[in-house]
């Protein structure tokens, strides 16, 4: 499983990984809302964690759709299939895998992306820390997205829309929690809770799911 | 060790692709599914692999371990070689060895002496992309040897090869079958083994209509 592990984070960081496709996306989409919206600074931190936000969840789904498809093309699903492995904990590593390379990034450049929408301290910390626990959960509700397009050629675009509507719980209460780090009367727990309580649901939810759509894929 | 299967029939689509096939596979034995393209090679030996649900019909595993199913026991080599382009040859093998590893029963080569076998030891800090066709099908036969499987299913193992290449492969499988593996494989070239089994697929459209009603 650890071999899995490292090999899908060398894969994603050589050519054609995308990793880093993600980055540059998440960043071109933040980074043109100022242009769009305006020099006016109380609006951009007014707005700012709800932007970030969306462009991470966006950028989130940008690589996910070829989790399985790139195993299946040369014929690696197969074999991975045939183990003696349980699929659930095979899928659970390659989503965690999928996530370091892809979701972890997106973290990591969300406080820089909040100077460009002139947020406070506060709000860069709050909006990096609930991204921090509510990107994994994006990742397992894509992987069930991806494993049911798996056989789809140009499945890209189905994935996205499958797996949107499931992740609007995740980008409300990621947004919500932000908000009640910077605005006083709303308490920041109970999102930031529920934004936690819904990341280990789909950890669970959504191996399980994309395990029984990779079995029944079979062609 | 056995492997059998037992009135196996399969379906593509609306179309039933064969029925009523049984087969009994025991240490040492090889069987060669012969016929016309479109006849249900590749299908059946998915079905034996697992990765097919079956129409009619189980396939059967008897190991020394009663818990293992029929598709943990074989090494599938489909079409597509199960390789990633991105990586080298070297950790292509070492994590298919680690991922795959050992069933009971036998130990597999390490990478360096698998990748000398099929006799391309010495490129194996190449990415796999930059091989070509034959070296990369090589490889994948590489991937065999690596981890232990008694069963060995090969889907026209040697398409893309040169004849030196194919007495390789047929050495490599004869020393398999020697050492107590089985063979099941699909093929339109002979693979130059003595006493294969043969079992010709003929498919449904020789027959004449009445009999499928």
């Amino acid at each position: 499983m650890m071999a899995l592990l490292l090999r899908d984070l060398k894969l994603s960081v050589r050519a054609g990984g995308g990793a880093l496709i993600g980055v540059l996306f998440f960043m071109t989409v933040v980074a043109v809302i100022p242009f769009g919206v305006g020099p006016d600074l109380n609006l951009l931190s007014r707005i700012g964690p709800a932007i970030v936000w969306i462009g991470a969840l966006l950028s989130a789904l940008l690589g996910l759709d070829r989790l399985f498809q790139t195993e299946r093309e040369d014929g690696s699903l197969d074999l991975i299939l045939m183990q003696e492995h349980p699929l659930v904990l095979t899928v659970l590593v390659k989503c965690l895998a999928h996530w370091l390379a892809n979701g972890l990034p997106l973290v990591i450049a969300s406080p820089l992306l909040g100077l460009f929408m002139n947020m406070s301290e506060t709000a860069i910390g709050a909006v990096a820390l609930t991204l921090l626990v509510g990107s994994p959960a994006l990742t397992f509700i894509g992987a069930v997205g991806a494993a049911v397009a798996v056989a789809l050629p140009r499945g890209g675009l189905l994935v996205s829309i499958l797996v949107l509507p499931l992740a609007v719980p995740v980008l409300i209460f990621g947004v919500s929690a932000s908000y009640a780090a910077v605005e006083d009367p709303a308490p920041f727990m109970p999102p930031f809770l529920m934004l936690s309580a819904i990341t280990m649901f789909f950890a669970v939810l959504g191996p399980v799911g994309a395990a029984l759509a990779l079995r029944n894929a079979g062609d | 060790m056995r492997l059998r299967a037992e009135r196996l029939g399969a379906r593509r689509g609306e179309d039933l692709l064969f029925s009523d096939i049984s087969f009994d596979l025991g240490s040492g034995d090889a069987l060669v599914l012969t016929g016309r393209n479109g006849s249900g090679k590749s299908t059946l030996l998915r079905v034996v692999a697992g990765l097919l649900p079956a129409e009619a019909g189980r396939v059967l595993w008897t190991g020394k371990d009663e818990t293992v199913r029929a598709g943990e026991a074989c090494h599938y080599l489909g079409h597509r070689n199960a390789m990633k382009a991105e990586l080298t040859v070297r950790e292509n093998l070492v994590f298919w060895k680690s991922f795959l590893g050992d069933l009971e029963g036998g130990a597999g080569m390490s990478v360096v002496e698998a990748a000398d076998r099929v006799g391309l030891g010495g490129i194996a800090h190449l990415p796999f992309g930059y091989l070509s066709a034959g070296q990369q099908r090589r490889m994948a036969f590489a991937k065999l040897l690596v981890a232990y499987r008694p069963v060995w299913i090969l889907d026209e193992p040697t398409a893309a090869l040169d004849t030196r290449a194919e007495q390789t492969f047929t050495d490599l499988i004869k020393q398999h079958l020697a050492a107590g593996g089985m063979l099941l494989a699909a093929t339109h070239q002979p693979l130059g083994l003595e006493n294969a089994r043969e079992l010709r697929m003929t498919g449904f459209s020789d027959l004449p209509e009445a009999f499928l009603q």
